[in-house]
């Protein structure tokens, strides 16, 4: 099973993310759980998504809960500086981090807004920091599968969402 | 193969009254449950299903329209959040009484936390009150099964039933197998019978007897029985020795099975889930204070399965203590309930957060943003009573006062001027504000009240076009229903002036200098001999409503030479597209946020922000 958190401000695309993430889950033979923020949190507040991916095969101790723990998240993709100080609680020790922030060289940060200005699309700064995550291998599917199912839900912006996520990955490998 | 996808609560249980034929649904929209009158519309859209769908006034109307539909033979839906419940409980309780014919749902959908809403009421306990049984769903897939189940028990025993989803399995997410929906078959035929219908009260009293006996029958159905969710655990018992098991219902059972299996505990706890909290079989009453020593209650917000156990040594909860009365039970929570009650060491603690996490803000460019700047304006040191909406968050501009519930802004502003009025002093300016969608379900009946008590207060009716906050659902302004066909469009103006009104003016708060000048205006006919309420319609659709047409022209905007970093308007004004900088450092603008209704400049008092061109 792996936890994961989404975090951001309402409008930087966690919701698209979180779904993102948990259709490749079901298209790999996976199920989900998942929890989203919706109403008044909603309007400029942190905005947060807990994902769970589990074997499909249902047992009395497989995943029924929509929430995740504080420290048991394994990963936290934070799309805003401020998320990782607001949830970054939740990961567990040894979990990993992603975090679009600028002027840092921090493990797992990135500048994700950065690049996505620089394609010309500054609201994929989320797929810029999915890519970079994807490539550090610590997400339950690989960057091909999510570029798949990116592909297939991406509609009208499927192309620069595509250019961001692949984006992302170069960055992670960039020195 | 089936298809398998991926759905929202609030689209499984949509996905459920369909699979129970359902022809109607009625709801107000209300976060946590608005997405799934809207689920049932793309679904009614895809599957060609002959349905009667709508966005009622408010919840007592969406009620007796369903209920009507009902009283023909035909399964219907009503569906509310939990404070929109408080509105139809009339009709609730007297529905319980008469009965239904065709399965009727109430989904009550409910908010333990509270995430967005005034109260964290159970609803489950307003069930208990109107003796009407209720399922309490703990994932998405079980929302579905039990709103299917929900309409079979309600047309079996020809009784309302609740299905009472929370905010954890509303905006729950989960894969699921898609089947086939079927088309409903079911013609309307109702059958007069006014000794039931229409109840005199001699008549009621017989059937308040018929209802203790459904209820009786309803608590033994199998269909809804308490279920042990664990068999193997009915084996020894737990560490300290006495007998003990846990009885739950709702997602906070989610969590606890999850933390049981964690702790390597499931198969040694009996578990006992119950799809229905009430009525609880008697005899599932006697086995467990006969089974067990000690027995802890896990439910959310109220304790409904507790006050139907009472027993002061053997039950655990709510009442006892071991469970906190208010707030949402996070499964962190639950976790330390657990270990206390099983006996555990507590978990370590996780270091709580020390940010305090961003407060919620009007969108940049919001049009009530700019009304109430300019509220702010025109009655210094006024009360502004204020309401339920996305405006609520005037707040943080200052300019709200006072939310209690939808309509109550009307109602309270005729309560500030009969106060000061009556005891002769000076009477501060009244400005209340109501958006559209809450006018027409409270406001209405409160303004012909301020109006015939003699009552005198601005009122500012913040017309954005729509239902801004849970999802942008039409408002009876619109002239279109559910399904897009043409109805009648109800003007804000003219009911206005219907309820009694005779000052009334409608302008567009992004003009700013000519919407203060209405502001001034309406203060002058409050305050005026002859004078009395004075209503201004804030006029200017929803920048986040796609359906809107986008007739400003968008402006750039600068920050000239003459900025002092003081941030007043970043204080006073809050659009989060002004980024201050620090003390004394110019602000600056965020295009990826500016809206371009430049309102701003006219917040700056030393002429910093500047309009430069026009772009597109
Ligand atoms: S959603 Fe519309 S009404 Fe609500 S804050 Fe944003 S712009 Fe204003
Ligand atoms: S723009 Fe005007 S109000 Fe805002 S910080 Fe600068 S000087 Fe102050």
């Amino acid at each position: 099973m792996q936890q994961i958190i989404v975090s951001g401000i309402g409008g930087q695309g966690v919701l698209f993310v979180t779904k993102l993430l948990a259709q490749t889950a079901v298209d790999t033979g996976r199920s989900v759980l998942l929890s989203e923020t919706h109403g008044m949190a909603q309007r400029g507040g942190n905005v947060i998504s807990h994902l769970k991916v589990a074997p499909r095969e249902q047992s009395g101790t497989s995943p029924v809960s929509p929430l995740v723990r504080p420290g048991h998240a394994d990963v936290l993709l934070a799309l805003h500086p401020d998320a990782l100080a607001a949830h970054g609680f939740f990961l567990r020790p040894g979990g990993r981090a992603f975090c679009n922030a600028s002027g840092t060289t921090a493990e797992g940060s990135l500048d994700a807004s950065a690049i996505a200005g620089s394609l010309g699309s500054a609201v994929s700064a989320n797929l810029v920091l999915l890519g970079f995550a994807a490539a550090s291998g610590a997400l339950f599917c690989d960057p091909a599968q999510l570029e798949t199912t990116l592909a297939r839900i991406g509609g009208k912006r499927t192309e620069s969402s595509l250019a961001a996520f692949r984006a992302g990955l170069k960055a992670a490998s960039a020195p | 193969m089936t298809e398998r996808s991926i759905l929202l609560g609030n689209e499984a249980i949509a996905l459920g009254l369909l699979e129970a034929e359902c022809t109607m649904a009625a709801s107000y929209p209300g976060t946590p449950a608005s997405e799934i009158l809207r689920a049932l519309a793309s679904l009614k859209e895809r599957h060609k299903l002959d349905l009667h769908l709508e966005w009622s006034i408010n919840e007592k109307a969406a009620f007796e329209v369903a209920l009507a539909n009902s009283y023909t033979g035909r399964r219907s839906a009503t569906i509310m959040k939990q404070v929109g419940l408080n509105v139809a409980a009339d009709p609730l309780m007297s529905a319980a009484y008469t009965g239904v014919k065709g399965g009727f749902v109430l989904i009550s959908a409910d908010d333990p936390g509270p995430h967005s809403s005034q109260t964290e009421q159970d609803s489950r306990l307003i069930a208990m009150v109107a003796k009407i049984p209720v399922f309490d769903p703990s994932s998405p897939e079980e929302a579905r099964e039990y709103a299917r189940r929900a309409c079979a028990l309600s047309e079996k025993h020809e009784i309302p039933v609740m299905l009472r989803p929370t905010t954890r399995v509303c905006h729950a997410r989960q894969d699921m197998d898609l089947r086939p929906v079927p088309h409903p078959k079911q013609f309307p035929l109702f059958e007069k019978n006014p000794g039931r219908w229409a109840a005199t009260p001699k008549f009621r009293l017989v059937l308040h007897r018929q209802l203790n006996e459904k209820l009786a029958r309803i608590s033994r159905d199998p269909d809804c029985a308490p279920q042990l969710v664990n068999g193997d655990a009915l084996g020894p018992g737990t560490r300290d020795g006495g007998r003990a098991c846990i009885v739950g219902s709702g997602v906070v059972t989610a969590h606890a099975q999850e933390i049981l299996g964690e702790l390597g505990l499931w198969d040694r706890v009996p578990f006992y889930r119950l799809p229905m909290p009430y009525p609880l079989p008697e005899s599932f009453r006697d086995d467990l204070l006969s089974s067990y020593d000690r027995i802890l209650i896990l439910e959310e917000t109220d304790p409904v399965i507790e006050l139907q156990l009472q027993n002061r040594e053997k039950i655990f909860g709510r009442t006892t203590g071991h469970v906190p009365t208010a707030g949402e039970l996070l499964p962190e929570v639950v976790e330390g309930i657990l270990r206390s009650f099983l006996g555990l060491d507590p978990s370590p603690p996780v270091e709580p957060p020390a940010y305090p996490g961003r407060r919620p803000t009007l969108c940049a460019g919001c049009p009530h943003r700019a009304a109430f700047f300019a509220i702010k304006k025109a009655f210094p040191k006024g009360i502004y009573p204020g309401d339920i909406g996305c405006y609520t968050l005037g707040l943080n501009l200052g300019v709200v006062d006072t939310v209690l519930c939808m309509g109550a802004s009307i109602n309270q502003a005729a309560g500030f001027y009969h106060a000061y009025r009556s005891a002769r002093r000076d009477m501060p300016p009244i400005c209340a504000t109501i958006g559209d969608s809450t006018f027409f379900h409270a406001g209405v009946p409160a303004l012909m009240n301020a109006v015939v008590q003699g009552a005198r207060f601005v009122l500012v009716v913040l017309d954005n076009s729509t239902t801004a906050m849970t999802g942008h659902q039409p408002t009876p302004a619109l002239g279109r229903n559910l399904d897009g066909i043409p109805v009648p469009r109800l003007s804000i103006a003219e009911l206005a002036k219907a309820c009694g009104v005779r000052s009334v003016a409608e302008g567009d708060p992004y003009d700013f200098d000519r919407f203060l000048d209405l502001l001034k205006a309406a203060g002058r006919h409050a305050g005026a001999e002859d004078g009395g309420v004075a209503v201004v319609i804030a006029k200017r659709p929803c920048l986040m409503d796609r359906n809107q047409p986008r007739t400003w022209p968008r402006l750039r905007i600068e920050v000239n030479e003459k900025c002092k970093g003081c941030d007043f308007c970043v204080k006073q004004f809050e659009c989060p597209a002004l980024r201050p900088r620090g003390e004394k450092e110019p602000i600056v603008i965020d295009d990826s946020l500016c809206s371009g209704c430049g309102v701003c400049v006219r917040v700056c008092p030393h002429g910093a922000l500047e309009a430069v061109s026009e772009g597109h």
